[in-house]
């Protein structure tokens, strides 16, 4: 029997505000624990809180860029349970007035675009990090992480195949950057993933048992993780078996998944309006606002590249794979550069240069106007694309222009005649043999004179200009002759 | 003992040069030693940190008095003036409980907003006053720690959830306390002890610091001896918080502008079909007595209608715990509080409840848990967040027809310790007059009216519409000035 995957993804996304959600602590990763908080955010009696209007901004934007309904009046609610990171025994999260809706995220998957769609988006506070300790004896709770705002992104169940799947996940990632709401960093826990996945036979309208896959902390695991699901739940149907509702867990070390828990007792979470906070209410005026934050979105401009700078496909995604990219690409190309020239070089030499090292693109001591100029050397001859990624490379390395680095260097090309012809001449005589093999038809013999011309100038000799000189020298021979 | 006189009076002895702020903490101080014994109120005395307070307040005193008395600096409104607070909000540094095991030896890192506040208006905070626990009561018996007597009647109840406020103020021990009322807790003792109790407007005053009970009802308020005194203290602690989002944009007033004295076209609605059945007679008389006065001074009586009182009791006993149980979850023994060890996760949560909370406020955590489980939340605490709709809705319409509604404080004079607390049901009726304020957000002021044979205290309840204090204080203080009879002050708690 053919079966078809069914999968769904629930992705957690931290934004980067300065502060948390509802009060003035700092969210800044990776500090010693309970070094972050305050009585609002440790649940001390009596304390309130405050909604950070930023996480309103970004949730807002973030919700426009995945082409969501906003719900400009909306309200938050509490999700009651009982656990040590949770200090204030309920969550404030939004219930059923999310403050997106009905959205979606596009992919392009074997040169197809495809749309998945986006149930809803919503806000809600982050909870602390429980350690336990080794020998069961206790557990410690860190609070820093606590009240972080974080935003809840639910798709539809419209992803067929574990690779969308990664490239769903992929999309928000970029999406998020593009928007700066968020680092989206899968190891840091910026950017979390559940997914569900369930198998039906072929043409079957109702969803087959699912179960939810957790633990999933890379993009390719995500990948992974649902291949070894999709092809264990094939198995399990294939052999007259059922699926249990169960929740699963990646593991790396055997890149297979293990069941955690089978189906969790019904958990009543008695969600309730937050009574300590007012609704929220978005207006025109303020929606506008954030309306005209949200930037281009890599999709289209994937779709711009190609078509404004005839760009092949595979160029438009490396480059619009990352905002800044992009904007070093468009910087070059707008101080001159030819865009293919530029997407090449930024594509190859200095993505790689900087890959190389560990850098990204902010760490680059080559400018875009810098990068535009040799590019311009190139086409007027001054540089040989061999000359020039050595240039590049200096340039990489100290900063310097490449005309600057070029004149240091004593590395320009020589395409003076005058210079050329003097030289070309004590090559010819030099090297009878090889004038005499040209001479006698032998074609091949012309670029054994280019090499030793090449080799008296140290490479610098423009090979356009020396191989015409040396024509014309030699039809002038053969007429002698 | 030595009785306090009024906040005014005090201030002006003072400007005078006549006594100094340490004497007034002193004699709260001496107060409290002599007769708290038999009262009860406090549950803990800060006296050395206030002590220490009013001697740099004497300091200050003298230059004060050398410049003009400034009516509008507002600084100067409780200079040097001891005060309580109910238990329930917190000051840094100094133990709050709420009443409750849970919290017994809790010190909060931070104040609430009202105490900041008194702080700067310059006042001395005295002590920390007893209450039901978590303010869920109507006797202050659910203490964990200890009754609260009457001082009107030893074996009385003071009223609750505020008793030990009320107490304190109505015995002499301060001249004035913070109470927070969420169906009746300022209003209802203060009628039970003979004093003045003003709920206001809720979002009047921050809840900030202040440990939460029902959320969407609690509002702090004060409770003093004259209408004048509340005015006074409400206009310190009043105005928007920017760290409690309920509070309302409203900048404070100077209410006391407002005691004019004048009741002649103030029109007065009493409310005919909220029914009187289970009140006592002595008090229905005494209401209408004091509605015959203001009458008599010229003000309009009106009837109006609230139809949907009679469901005020059941609503608010759905809502209230709802949030109760949302908002005590946070007292699980993991951050701080009482912690009772177990082998497990699940046993420490177990037993740390079950040792920390006492009777009532388990039952209102499970009622509430209940209320909001899936599959009864929208016949529960739906229908009752409906309730409180329709209730302003009546209200809404009331005052279209008159400025203020009069009506008893609560059905009947103090009653005996045991004598309700057995019967929950019984309990919560106390609250009928009160709780309809609180589920329309309302403010509104009880005053004594009267004694009962029995030398009891009565209160009348005079509500007003929202962010309308200066009414509600107008025509509390035109009665206060008309109604010809002196509150007594409590006899015999000496020795
Ligand atoms: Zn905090």
């Amino acid at each position: 029997m053919e079966f078809e995957t069914v999968i769904g993804l629930e992705v957690h996304v931290e934004l980067n505000t300065d502060t948390k959600i509802f009060c003035g602590c700092k969210t800044s990763f990776g500090n010693p624990p309970n070094t972050h908080v305050c009585p609002v955010c440790t649940g001390q009696p009596g304390s309130l809180p405050v909604l950070n209007e930023r996480a309103v901004n970004m949730a807002v934007k973030a919700a426009l860029a995945l082409h969501c309904q906003i719900n400009q009046d909306c309200k938050f609610d509490r999700k009651n349970y009982f656990y040590p990171d949770l200090p204030k025994g309920y969550q404030i999260s939004q219930y059923d007035q999310p403050i997106g809706e009905h959205g979606y995220l596009e992919i392009d998957h074997n040169g197809e675009r495809k749309r998945i769609g986006i149930a809803r988006l919503h806000l809600e506070e982050d909870a602390g990090k429980s350690q336990h300790a080794a020998d069961g004896s206790h557990t410690l709770v860190d609070y820093n992480r606590t009240g972080v705002p974080l935003m809840e992104i639910v798709s539809e169940p419209d992803i067929r195949t574990p690779e969308e799947a990664r490239l769903y996940l992929e999309g928000i990632r970029e999406i998020m950057q593009y928007c700066d709401v968020s680092d989206c960093r899968m190891e840091e826990g910026s950017l979390r993933c559940d997914a569900n996945i369930s198998l039906r036979p072929v043409g079957q309208q109702e969803f087959g048992q699912k179960t939810e896959l957790k633990n999933i902390n890379s993009f390719r695991f995500v990948q992974r993780g649902l291949e070894y699901e999709e092809q264990r739940q094939r198995e399990v149907l294939a052999a007259g078996g059922t699926v249990r509702q169960e929740t699963r867990r990646f593991d790396e070390l055997s890149q297979t998944t293990l069941s955690m828990r089978s189906k969790e007792e019904a958990h009543d979470y008695r969600y309730f309006p937050e009574p300590d906070l007012v609704r929220l209410h978005i207006d025109d005026a303020w929606l506008a606002q954030i309306r005209a934050t949200v930037p281009e979105l890599p999709m289209e401009k994937r779709d711009r590249y190609i078509r404004q700078y005839q760009l092949p496909a595979y160029d438009a995604g490396v480059l619009t794979s990352d905002l800044a990219i992009g904007e070093y690409f468009e910087a070059t190309v707008a101080a001159g550069a030819e865009p293919k020239a530029a997407s090449n070089w930024v594509m190859g030499d200095l993505l790689g240069y900087l890959n190389g090292r560990g850098e990204v693109l902010a760490d680059s001591r080559v400018t875009p106007g810098q990068l535009a100029d040799l590019i311009a050397m190139i086409a007027e001859g001054t540089l040989s694309i061999k000359q020039a990624k050595d240039v590049f490379k200096i340039m990489c390395e100290t900063g310097r222009d490449a005309k600057t680095v070029v004149q240091e260097e004593g590395m320009e090309q020589i395409s003076d005649m005058a210079a050329l012809v003097p030289l070309v001449d004590e090559v010819l005589a030099k090297n009878s043999k090889s004038v005499q093999d040209f001479l006698s038809g032998k074609e091949k013999a012309l670029g054994a004179l280019i090499g030793q011309v090449m080799k008296a100038t140290k490479g610098q000799a423009n090979p356009g200009v020396v191989n015409q000189i040396l024509r014309d020298r030699l039809s002038a021979l053969r007429v002698e002759e | 003992m030595k009785e306090f006189p009024t906040i005014k009076q005090m201030l002006t002895s003072m400007a005078a040069g006549e006594t100094q702020p340490s004497d007034w903490t002193r004699q709260s101080l001496t107060n409290i030693q002599k007769i708290d014994g038999k009262i009860g109120a406090f549950l803990r005395v800060n006296e050395e940190q206030a002590l220490i307070h009013a001697r740099q307040l004497d300091e200050m005193a003298v230059r004060w008095r050398k410049n003009l008395v400034s009516p509008s600096d507002s600084t100067r409104d409780l200079f040097g003036i001891p005060y309580a607070l109910k238990d329930n909000m917190c000051t840094k540094g100094v133990g709050t409980t709420a009443a409750s095991r849970i919290l017994e030896n809790y010190i909060p890192p931070y104040s609430a907003t009202v105490a900041e506040k008194l702080t700067q208006a310059n006042g001395v905070m005295v002590g920390k006053t007893n209450l039901d626990e978590f303010a869920m009561g109507s006797s202050t018996e659910n203490s964990a720690f200890q009754k609260t007597h009457n001082p009107h009647h030893l074996n009385r109840v003071p009223g609750g959830s505020s008793g030990g406020s009320a107490a304190a103020v109505a015995a002499g021990m301060v001249p004035f306390a913070l109470g927070s009322d969420t169906g009746g807790s300022i209003r209802q003792p203060a009628a039970f002890c003979g004093v003045i109790g003003v709920k206001p407007t809720y979002g009047r005053v921050s809840r900030f610091g202040l440990i939460a009970f029902a959320s969407s009802l609690d509002q702090i308020g004060p409770i003093a001896r004259t209408v004048e005194d509340v005015a006074l203290v409400l206009r310190q602690i009043s105005g928007h918080d920017p760290l409690d989002s309920t509070s309302a944009p409203a900048s404070t007033e100077d209410f006391t502008r407002s005691l004019t004295g004048e009741v002649k076209e103030l029109r007065i609605g009493v409310v005919r079909d909220m029914n009187a059945e289970g009140v006592n007679d002595q008090v229905k008389a005494a209401i209408d007595k004091a509605i015959s006065v203001l009458s008599d001074a010229g003000a309009q009586v009106v009837e109006v209608t609230l139809p949907h009182s009679a469901y005020a009791v059941a609503s608010y006993y759905l809502v209230a715990p709802a949030e109760a149980s949302s908002n005590l979850a946070r007292y699980d023994g993991v951050r701080y509080g009482r912690r009772v060890e177990g082998e497990t996760l699940l046993e420490m949560y177990e037993k740390t409840r079950s040792e920390g909370f006492g009777l009532e406020v388990k039952r209102r955590i499970i009622i509430g848990t209940y209320a909001l489980s899936s599959g009864y939340y929208d016949a529960y605490y739906k229908r009752a967040q409906q309730m409180r709709t329709l209730i302003r809705q009546d209200f809404d319409d009331a005052f279209q027809k008159c400025d203020v509604i009069a009506m008893p404080t609560a059905p009947s004079p103090a009653f005996a310790f045991g004598e309700k607390s057995a019967d929950p049901l019984q309990m919560y009726l106390e609250d009928i007059f009160t709780i309809p304020a609180n589920l329309a957000g309302l403010p509104g002021i009880s005053l004594p009216c009267g004694v009962s044979d029995e030398g009891l205290p009565i209160g009348l309840q005079l509500l007003g519409k929202a962010f309308d204090e200066s009414t509600v204080l107008r025509a509390a203080y035109g009665y206060e000035q008309l109604r010809g009879f002196v509150m007594p002050f409590p006899h015999g708690l000496e020795g």
